[in-house]
């Protein structure tokens, strides 16, 4: 999958995945994706929660070795 | 009774059902949606009262606050007596397992197996021994800092940057002493209880932390 934008946040916990995702997210333009990688297990849920939340739209979420990588489209 | 016929002719075109049970049945449903409707259109809001001054009870008010800012509720933090030092320019938070009986204390660098190991202070020790704070506050930094888990000032920072909004307690600055100058400028309001409480009565989720 393609992304406008990637977001490097392996190594961070709670709440930081999701607050520089949320930043990343302001500077896209809608419709644009994001492509986030974290090592923070509880970001499989976080992500999930926060775009249920705040209405963008979460493409897919998935593990690969000890990374969570989430494609996220901007509403 | 059939209400059918008190009805004008137009009415008939519209889907509203003729007999009084089944008119009833109609208005609860739509009255339902309408209410689901009205939820979901509304703004969740957050009220955190941060009372505590250490650097542990310093992470639960701004993790939630920054995060509900994240998901797009309005969130405000009132910080009042000892909450307040989270609100100095020059953070000064320590941390003490003297009377904090659950806190673990870990190594926060070495093999995992030594990480894991929590060494028990006793209070006799962690009392009297001079500087057992500063050892303990340099040891959670240290532990947070190696678990990429945000340190209380970016937290802060994080607060400011989604727009918590940041309210202080008027009646402490004059309990304590403190110079309104010692406090950063992003504070929204200096307010007392009653200000805060009206503020919080229309929240969605208030906490006291």
């Amino acid at each position: 999958m393609e992304a406008n934008q990637t977001l490097d946040a392996r190594g961070l916990n709670c709440p930081l995945p999701i607050l520089r995702t949320k930043k990343a997210l302001n500077t896209l333009k809608s419709g644009d994706t994001l492509k986030m990688v974290s090592t923070d297990p509880g970001s499989l849920k976080d992500i999930a929660a926060f775009c249920k939340q705040t209405g963008n739209a979460l493409l897919s979420s998935q593990q690969s070795g000890k990374d969570f990588e989430f494609f996220i489209r901007k509403v | 009774m059939n209400i059918a016929k008190l009805q004008p002719a137009h009415s008939q075109t519209l889907d509203v059902p003729s007999d009084i049970a089944s008119l009833e049945a109609w208005f609860d449903q739509r009255f339902e949606e309408k209410l689901a409707e009205r939820e979901a259109a509304k703004t969740p809001s957050l009220a955190i009262i941060a009372t505590k001054g250490t650097m542990d009870m310093a992470y639960p008010p701004f993790i939630l606050a920054s995060t509900a800012a994240a998901l797009g509720w309005d969130t405000s933090i009132f910080f009042t007596f000892y909450g307040l030092e989270l609100l100095k320019k020059d953070l000064q938070l320590k941390v003490s397992p003297l009377g904090n009986p659950a806190m673990p204390m870990k190594m926060p660098f070495g093999p995992d197996w030594l990480q894991r190991i929590n060494v028990p202070v006793p209070n006799l020790i962690a009392s009297n021994l001079p500087g057992f704070e500063n050892f303990a506050t340099t040891m959670l930094e240290q532990t947070a800092k190696s678990k990429g888990v945000a340190s209380i000032k970016e937290l802060r920072d994080a607060c400011i940057e989604v727009d918590v909004k940041l309210v202080a307690c008027q009646m402490t600055v004059g309990l304590f002493n403190y110079d309104q100058d010692e406090f950063i400028p992003e504070i929204a309001e200096w307010v007392g209880a009653s200000t805060y409480l009206a503020a919080a009565q229309k929240s969605s989720i208030c906490l006291f932390i």
